[in-house]
């Protein structure tokens, strides 16, 4: 079985990805509209995976408050498609720059802090965000209620509307944001995010203005946050400040560290295990779903003491955290 | 002028004055081998021409441009590079990617280009595989440049900081103690390579704790005891200074 794994994990990744493609085109077809609903689901949820592993994956950076910046994308595209009607795909470009500017706002005078006091602060802002938006002060976020009514995107005049055209729709920007992200670790900005997160004081003095770089994880992040806000206005036409409670952050966190921090691939599965496993067990567990915190919890804790890079971890991270095997060894 | 002009330079670190009005230059070309006994601040001298600590009192110029109160990755960026006393690597990756950090105030591609992949970006990141590869070639770890840094041997990495150093592309270049754990053989076959460095137009400042190394190949050496500058000159002068043996031997 090991052995097995390990062949499989040697494959290169490219053969990986096409298979996936391959499957995620012509999955539709096998299933009913529930489980196209639930990939969907995924795909949003995968999109967060991706935008937070940005922040905690790549630059090494405790985010705790994440749901924050996909409030500020989905109360975007709500607040000027019902109030201005603007369609929902023109917002999504002002969505991504809300969201990277309140990024800039929000992040730009807590970088210096470091690991644990970080992110203490960002479950601050994220706290911050959901009680501003429940308490509306400005009059634009429709308090407890949230936002309703909000549009179907439509892509030259034709109206996406069955859960099967969200489901491409989704699909097509998980597969831009993988292909961005494997370009972005391969670049001078996602090995300046590997330098700063070993040891920042060498980053600085190698001259990388490591300030700068913490905050492009944070926008780059926050950006596709705003992303997978649009969508999921858009697809559920209904938002309310409970969707971005700390306990999402929560949850996007746990996608990221269980699946593989750092790690597209790590990314994918820990959201199926985080967000599609729950729905596979509902009709098996019924009543024991509402102890999923608890598991959760538990998965957690074992996966910290055995498996501390992850299920699918990034090969750096593996090395980071297994100081004490020291070698090029497969972990196991 | 001076490359690099140090004047009254003062920092304490609660009651301790770890240096004291000390006053030194740096000329284009030369090494400059700054010896001292353990504690004489050395280090805090490093640290300060480098950004880490903000001085007390005086004023540290490169090409008569004032450095007090840049940020390190400034001063890295303006020409000076530096190792580390006690290795600061980039442990678990490979050392072919810790001296592509050195390259990365040399570039400038951002986010966008990268995920676009544009010529220009392909390019650049070409220059930098050729720039880090060449420094590498340089120091003599080629052959291990797809090795983890941790991995490498104590000496190797020693020589891959130095490597890293080079890749920023540097006037200075700023060494803590570059020997310190090397057996007599390792030294003297890294004095050459410093030496070569110098060669290629680098300007070296040097610590070092061990005399021996530092008499070999230094064209001025400044001897710091207790934070200040207790003798200059010549390595002949500064061996036969009473004080300097005073410091190191103690008084009889």
């Amino acid at each position: 079985m090991k052995n097995l794994f390990l062949r499989l994990k040697s494959i290169d990744q490219r053969w990986w990805y096409l298979v996936l493609a391959l499957g995620t085109v012509l999955f539709p077809w096998f299933v009913g509209n529930y489980w196209i609903s639930v990939a969907v689901f995924f795909g949003i949820w995968a999109l967060l995976g991706l935008s937070l592993n940005v922040i905690l994956g790549y630059a090494g950076l405790f985010q705790l408050g994440h749901a924050a910046f996909w409030a500020v994308g989905a109360y975007t595209t709500a607040i000027l498609n019902t109030r201005c009607g603007i369609p929902v795909l023109l917002t999504l470009p002002i969505s991504i720059l809300v969201s990277a500017i309140f990024a800039v706002l929000l992040t730009k005078p807590i970088l210096h802090l470091r690991g644990d006091y970080l992110c203490l602060a960002t479950i601050g802002f994220g706290e911050i965000m959901r009680l501003f938006l429940f308490n509306d002060p400005l009059g634009i976020t429709g308090g407890i209620n949230g936002i309703r009514g909000i549009d179907r995107p439509s892509i030259f005049g034709f109206a996406i509307r069955q859960p099967i055209h969200y489901y491409y729709l989704t699909m097509a920007f998980l597969a831009l944001t993988i292909l961005a992200m494997r370009r972005l670790e391969n670049s001078r900005l996602g090995r300046a995010w590997v330098y700063v997160r070993e040891d920042e004081l060498a980053a600085e003095a190698m001259g990388i203005d490591t300030v700068q770089v913490k905050l492009l994880a944070f926008v780059i992040g926050a950006a596709l946050a705003g992303v997978a806000g649009t969508l999921y206005a858009s697809r559920y036409t209904v938002i309310a400040p409970e969707t971005f409670s700390f306990w999402q952050s929560c949850v996007m966190f746990c996608i990221v560290i269980l699946g593989g921090t750092g790690s597209i691939p790590g990314v994918l599965v820990g959201t199926l295990g985080m967000i599609v496993l729950p729905e596979l067990l509902r009709d098996v567990l019924g009543e024991i779903l509402q102890w999923r915190m608890l598991v959760f919890g538990a998965a957690m804790m074992v996966m910290m003491v055995f498996r501390p890079e992850g299920f699918w971890p990034s090969p750096i991270r593996r090395h980071e955290l297994r100081i004490e095997e020291g070698g090029l060894a497969p972990s196991a | 002028m001076a490359l690099l002009e140090v004047k009254g330079l003062t920092k304490s670190f609660g009651g301790l004055v770890a240096v004291n009005r000390l006053d030194f230059h740096l000329d284009e070309g030369e090494i400059l081998g700054m010896i001292g006994p353990n504690g004489a601040g050395k280090t805090t001298v490093f640290n300060l021409i480098t950004g880490i600590y903000p001085p007390d009192e005086g004023d540290i110029r490169l090409n008569g441009r004032s450095l007090v109160g840049l940020k390190p990755h400034v001063i890295t960026e303006l020409g000076i590079a530096r190792t580390f006393q006690n290795i600061r690597l980039f442990n678990n990756i490979t050392a072919l990617e810790n001296v592509m950090a050195g390259q990365h105030c040399r570039t400038k591609t951002g986010a966008l280009s990268a995920i676009l992949r544009t010529r220009s970006q392909r390019l650049e990141e070409q220059r930098i595989l050729q720039k880090a590869e060449h420094c590498l070639r340089f120091m003599g770890l080629y052959e291990k440049r797809h090795e983890l840094a941790k991995n490498l041997p104590y000496g190797d990495q020693r020589r891959l900081e130095i490597a890293r150093a080079l890749a920023t592309e540097p006037h200075i270049l700023i060494l803590d103690e570059p020997t310190a754990g090397m057996s007599e053989e390792e030294s003297s076959e890294l004095m050459k390579l410093i030496s070569q460095i110098r060669d290629s137009g680098v300007t070296v400042l040097l610590i070092e704790h061990d005399m021996k190394v530092v008499m070999g190949i230094s064209d001025r050496i400044i001897v710091l005891d207790n934070g200040e500058k207790i003798a200059e000159g010549t390595p002949k002068e500064v061996q036969g200074n009473p004080r300097v043996i005073e410091a190191y031997l103690g008084r009889e």
